[in-house]
């Protein structure tokens, strides 16, 4: 039987419209909006001002602490000001818009296609050189990669795992990625291993996904200590606690890291960027997103200049369907609706779903019927019923010896609920609320 | 763009399943145990099962607009559901007007009076019988003579009630006649509450349920399992006053309780682990009933009374959370 998760998970559709489109090259945008918080962590400083010239993959926004990253210039061009607009959370956001002048790149770059295989430089240097190129988990977290490579003190990494998995439905970059960058993953695979000093990497890839589990298999053979693992499908595997359940068994303890169990996951986005920056030179500033919908024309797989806005991937998708009334950016599961077409594409941005008009509204709320649904569905062993009702009712200390803070949101919950009702909405607000007693404890 | 998006949070898109479809589910279930019971005690029945079903989704109807002052959800099935269980639960030549004040306690007590669904402590149609049973003992438990009569399967009392009589007088088990053989449980060939007769059809109707994912196996087999091992040690001791586990387990409604009644998701516990100690206590008390108490049956009671420790069940016993305590 397939390994997976222990407890709970869901199943939805999976609906890869995208998955046999080839990643292709979106054209450069005439300007592009760059924010300077693309990650968890401090939000990075200008170092840009208005009027400079830029080029292709050069510093603009400088990391500000260790929890931050740099931000890098996707485009060359000249700054047209450093100013605050909507990101995919809908608030405004300090970035730096750039309008494009041709396509001119920082010569150490080595823009070539050739697959460099020799890892010439320790572990320290890699670490260093992740930092320095801006990466951050591409699965969606965006938490700067260097700092989970250096584990807290006492702590020691054992193995690697690689997470292949996107349970997300519609979502296909990974998907893609793996298929058509099999050899630069499994040599930034390598590369974090030397990092972090384990010499086992486990890629997890759902079944859904045979292709990439076949190419993958077949290409590990020559690599000593990389596996391929493949997953059963359910929803929330790349869930990192639940990737390390379903992969290693092991449950990381609530509120800890997996590092607690000896393992650091990263996405196979984040392993083929590590490829890049170390053996092409090349920091962060384009990745694969998946636009996709059941009203869009072409569903496609587009590699993609950060700080481009959403309408220019629409567009080249073959236009905004007539009847979309949602715009996610990400997985229908996890993913945030944003409000315009302007919002630009950052480091975590995976997908952009178009959704119909009839698919993006909710359903009307009825009473719980205490079927224990949310319950049996909850990959963290929560009650999510009782979590909402906390929520609603501002019961913070229950709700925090209930273990809200464990709430993965994931959002099985309020997708099972056949009442309908907006489990993780409440259980969201009651988080939040907890997480600022707990830090207004520590104070 | 001139159209504004909807914007909220996530998840964006929804499982097809709904509470309608799951209440309408249940409803399937109970067809087959349904069709036997008119087949057994005639249009009575279906008689008996039409009135509670009407009054239950009119009683519903009525209070919450007219006393609640509530948009009516009487669409949503469960209102269905009670009326079919209190037919069930009754016998099946009860007059009209008795159906109607047990659908009344059932919608208006055992139900609305806590909320409405979801809200209620107790099993509804429970309630109603249990109202029924306490108010009209006599007419409660006059049971008709079997239409598709087998030879003299007309006795007009329960198997169950036939025992407890009998070992009262001092008549061993072996010599109670008209007992009916546990072929004839399962079929459904005895007297009792019309829906109640039919073992096999009863769990055929869970199978339906636990495989739609409707309830899990948890309650049925942990009540089914405690009431065989509790039985079975009194058998063993002295089969003489002790009827075997399987006759238990094949009447007095054990079977519609276990698997439709203590199922009832919005009055049993949440998680696997309680609903198994839930099973337990259900089963126990129900055999303490049938062999201490007063009455011949018990599962209706066990059924209420655990009903009340659910909620202590749910705040005392947890899912398995991950990452352990």
């Amino acid at each position: 039987m397939l390994k997976t998760f222990k407890i709970g998970g869901v199943h939805p559709p999976e609906n890869k419209l995208s998955k046999d489109r080839k990643i292709e090259v979106l054209s450069i945008p005439s300007a592009v909006f760059i924010p300077v918080a693309q990650h968890i962590g401090a939000p990075s400083t200008p170092v840009v001002k208005k009027g400079d010239k830029v080029k292709v993959g050069q510093v603009i926004a400088q990391s500000s602490s260790f929890v931050s990253t740099n931000i890098h210039s996707s485009v060359s061009g000249t700054v047209k000001k450093v100013d605050f607009s909507a990101d995919s959370s809908g608030y405004p956001k300090q970035g730096i818009f750039i309008d494009v002048e041709g396509d001119e790149w920082m010569e150490d770059i080595d823009r070539s296609e050739t697959l460099v295989k020799d890892i010439s430089v320790d572990g320290a240097e890699i670490v260093k050189k992740i930092q320095e190129c801006g990466i951050v988990g591409l699965g969606g977290a965006t938490f700067p990669t260097h700092v989970k490579l250096v584990p807290p003190k006492g702590m020691k990494a054992e193995v690697l795992l690689i997470n292949g998995v996107e349970c997300e439905p519609y979502l296909t970059s990974d998907h893609r990625l793996m298929l058509e960058k099999a050899d630069e993953i499994l040599v930034g695979i390598q590369l974090l291993m030397k990092a972090m000093n384990v010499d086992k990497a486990v890629i997890g890839i759902e079944n859904n996904k045979p292709d990439a589990i076949q190419l993958l298999s077949e290409k590990c053979k020559t690599v000593a200590g990389v596996s391929v693992v493949a997953l059963k499908v359910q929803y929330p595997q790349g869930g990192e606690k639940q990737l390390i359940n379903a992969v290693t068994g092991h449950e990381v303890p609530s509120g800890a890291l997996p590092i607690a169990v000896g393992a650091v996951v990263s996405n196979v986005g984040t392993a083929f960027a590590v490829y890049e920056a170390i053996q092409k030179n090349k920091p962060l500033f384009e990745r694969v997103v998946t636009v996709t919908g059941k009203g869009v024309s072409k569903p496609s797989n587009f590699l993609v200049r950060v700080g481009t806005a959403t309408s220019e991937l629409v567009e080249a998708a073959g236009g905004l369907p007539e009847n979309t009334g949602k715009i996610i950016s990400g997985g229908p599961m996890m993913g945030r609706a944003i409000s315009s077409l302007d919002i630009p594409v950052t480091k975590g941005t995976s997908g952009i779903l178009l959704m119909k008009e009839e698919e993006s509204k909710r359903e009307e709320i009825i009473a719980c019927i205490r079927c224990s649904r949310c319950v049996s569905v909850c990959p963290m062993g929560l009650e999510p019923y009782l979590l909402m009702t906390l929520g609603e009712k501002q019961i913070y200390d229950r709700a925090e010896s209930e273990r809200v803070m464990d709430c993965i949101e994931c959002g099985s919950c309020s997708y099972t609920c056949p009442s309908n009702r907006p489990l993780l909405d409440y259980i969201r607000f009651g988080k939040g609320k907890v997480g600022q007693i707990i830090r207004s404890r520590k104070k | 763009m001139s159209k504004l998006l909807t914007v909220s949070p996530s998840p964006h898109v929804h499982s097809s399943d709904s509470t309608q479809k799951i209440m309408y589910r249940v409803i399937y279930a109970m067809i087959p145990a349904l069709i036997w019971s008119v087949f057994m005690f005639g249009i009575d029945a279906l008689r008996v099962t039409l009135i509670a079903v009407a009054a239950c989704v009119a009683f519903e109807y009525l209070i919450q607009k007219y006393l609640m002052k509530v948009t009516p959800s009487v669409t949503d099935g469960s209102a269905i559901i009670t009326g079919i269980l209190l037919a069930f639960n009754v016998p099946s030549n009860l007059p009209w007007w008795i159906i109607l004040i047990g659908a009344m306690a059932a919608m208006g007590i055992g139900k609305l009076s806590f909320g409405g669904l979801g809200s209620n402590i107790f099993n509804p149609a429970l309630v109603g019988r249990v109202f029924l049973l306490l108010s009209f003992p006599v007419q409660m438990t006059s049971w008709p003579g079997i239409k598709m009569a087998a030879v003299d399967a007309v006795s007009t009392a329960t198997p169950l009630a036939l025992i407890k009589e009998s070992v009262k007088n001092g008549v061993p088990i072996a010599k109670i006649e008209g007992l009916p053989g546990l072929g004839d449980l399962a079929i459904g060939m005895n007297a009792g509450s019309l829906g109640e007769v039919s073992a096999l059809l009863l769990v055929l109707g869970g199978i339906y349920m636990i495989w739609k994912k409707v309830i899990t196996w948890h309650i049925p087999v942990s009540i089914l399992a405690t009431v065989l091992v509790f039985s079975g040690i009194f058998w063993g001791i002295n089969p003489e006053m002790y009827v075997n586990p399987a006759f238990h387990i094949m009447t007095g409604g054990l079977m519609l309780g276990a698997i439709f009644m203590a199922t009832d998701m919005v009055t049993s516990p949440m998680n696997p682990k309680a609903q198994i100690i839930y099973g337990i206590g259900i089963g126990l008390i129900t055999i303490s009933i049938r062999m201490f108490g007063a009455y011949p049956e018990g599962i209706s009671f066990a059924i209420l009374i655990m009903n009340a420790v659910t909620p202590l069940l749910n705040y005392y016993i947890k899912p398995k959370r991950f990452g352990g305590q």
